[in-house]
């Protein structure tokens, strides 16, 4: 079966931990940052650019033998932007709320260095069916960042997750209260700062 | 007049391209380590912000609007048609920079292609296009090419201001004895949070 061989297998599972675009590379900072004050918002858009960086990725590995080497750059812009628009449309019509709170970043998710740095470094030079992996791992590597960083932001700031309240009224009666600060963009800047910092000791250890 | 100076204001402090938004943060955190590129970036960035924003702003409301000369609501194809102007912008000012100017183009080297992937330009581009249906009171409002110039000018600006003042701490950072699993990215991060919050004071501010 070559569908999991080992080698595949590593394609898949790297971007997840040791070579994760956000932490590791610092790729697609911009949209992590700005869409993760709330659980759901981050969930569509994890889910989106997976869905973007896979198909993407497919269509240039198809295209790899027939693209001039010149012009690549333009090409592969357009085929991100028309999978752009598409998700942007399924978006607007099925998730309408999500799609207002994502505001311009899902069409920003054309210039998010993910996609780009994949299509260049990756599905350029490999066959369709690494190209699609390595395009769902790197995907599901930012969306799980993306998780972590909203689950800390909309739990401390609102007190609620996917928009039910999960600390309960006793807490608020005994004093505690919602910290307003960690929906503010700022916050969102340091708690990936710790997620990094939590990352790289992590990684630290295990060599 | 009044509506001009108030957007370039607020362009440059309240709606900052990285401190409110994150846009732009690839290239922030990358060429931040020095003063002298970070300002040769934060130039060639305003410079291409202001042809863009202005085309643009022409090409969505003279020939994708329902108004314009097509008569036909074209406002799905703006993705492709803004990415494929910047684009072709960046290949243009490249162009023109070697041609007049090699020592600014070897100092800036592979960082002036990688503008065309900004998510500062094109998400200058994409809250133009959502600007334009503000209501005209409103100070965000942009209704005229004027407006278009005086909101890609401060938005450059915002985004100079910031990554020169990034590479300045950077470059005193070098100094101090940070934790080693922090060093590099994770204390970046935290360090912009920070001179985000410092710039949250400026949201208050009527103008």
């Amino acid at each position: 079966m070559s569908f999991l061989s080992k080698q595949n297998k590593t394609t898949l599972t790297e971007p997840l931990n040791l070579n994760n675009p956000i932490v590791a590379q610092v790729l697609g900072i911009c949209s992590a940052l700005a869409v993760t004050s709330q659980l759901k918002p981050a969930i569509v858009m994890g889910l989106s650019v997976t869905i973007i960086t896979a198909m993407a990725n497919v269509v240039i590995s198809l295209l790899r033998k027939t693209i001039p080497n010149r012009i690549r750059i333009i090409v592969q812009l357009v085929v991100v932007a028309a999978l752009v628009t598409i998700v942007s449309m399924v978006l607007k019509a099925y998730f309408y709320d999500v799609s207002v709170q994502l505001s311009v970043y899902v069409g920003l998710i054309i210039t998010n260095c993910i996609l780009m740095g994949r299509l260049e470094a990756f599905a350029m030079q490999n066959k369709v069916l690494p190209s699609l992996l390595d395009g769902i791992g790197n995907g599901l590597g930012y969306a799980w960042i993306l998780v972590v960083v909203a689950f800390f932001r909309e739990l401390l700031g609102n007190g609620t997750l996917l928009g039910y309240t999960v600390i309960p009224q006793s807490f608020y009666d005994l004093g505690y209260q919602n910290n307003g600060m960690m929906t503010m963009p700022a916050m969102a800047l340091i708690i990936v700062g710790c997620v990094i910092w939590a990352n790289c000791a992590y990684n630290n250890r295990k060599k | 007049m009044e509506h001009l100076t108030s957007l370039f204001v607020r362009s440059i402090f309240v709606d900052n391209m990285i401190f409110a938004f994150f846009l732009g943060m690839c290239s922030y955190l990358a060429v931040s380590k020095s003063v002298k590129t970070a300002f040769g970036l934060g130039i060639a960035v305003t410079f291409v912000l202001l042809i863009t924003v202005p085309v643009d702003w022409l090409l969505q409301t003279k020939v994708l609007s329902e108004d314009g000369i097509l008569g036909v609501d074209l406002s799905y194809l703006s993705f492709i048609l803004f990415i494929a102007v910047i684009a072709a912008m960046v290949q243009l000012v490249e162009m023109v920079v070697e041609r007049f100017s090699p020592s600014l183009y070897n100092a800036l080297g592979i960082f002036l292609p990688l503008i065309a992937v900004n998510c500062a330009i094109m998400g200058a581009s994409l809250f133009m296009q959502q600007r334009i249906n503000l209501d005209p009171a409103n100070t965000q409002y942009i209704g005229s090419i004027w407006d278009c110039i005086a909101y890609a000018l401060g938005s450059g600006i915002g985004w100079l201001l910031a990554i020169v003042s990034l590479a300045a701490i950077r470059e005193k950072m070098a100094y101090t004895d940070v934790p080693r699993s922090l060093r590099g990215l994770g204390i970046t991060f935290i360090t912009v949070g920070l001179m985000a919050i410092a710039f949250m004071c400026f949201s208050g501010m009527k103008i």
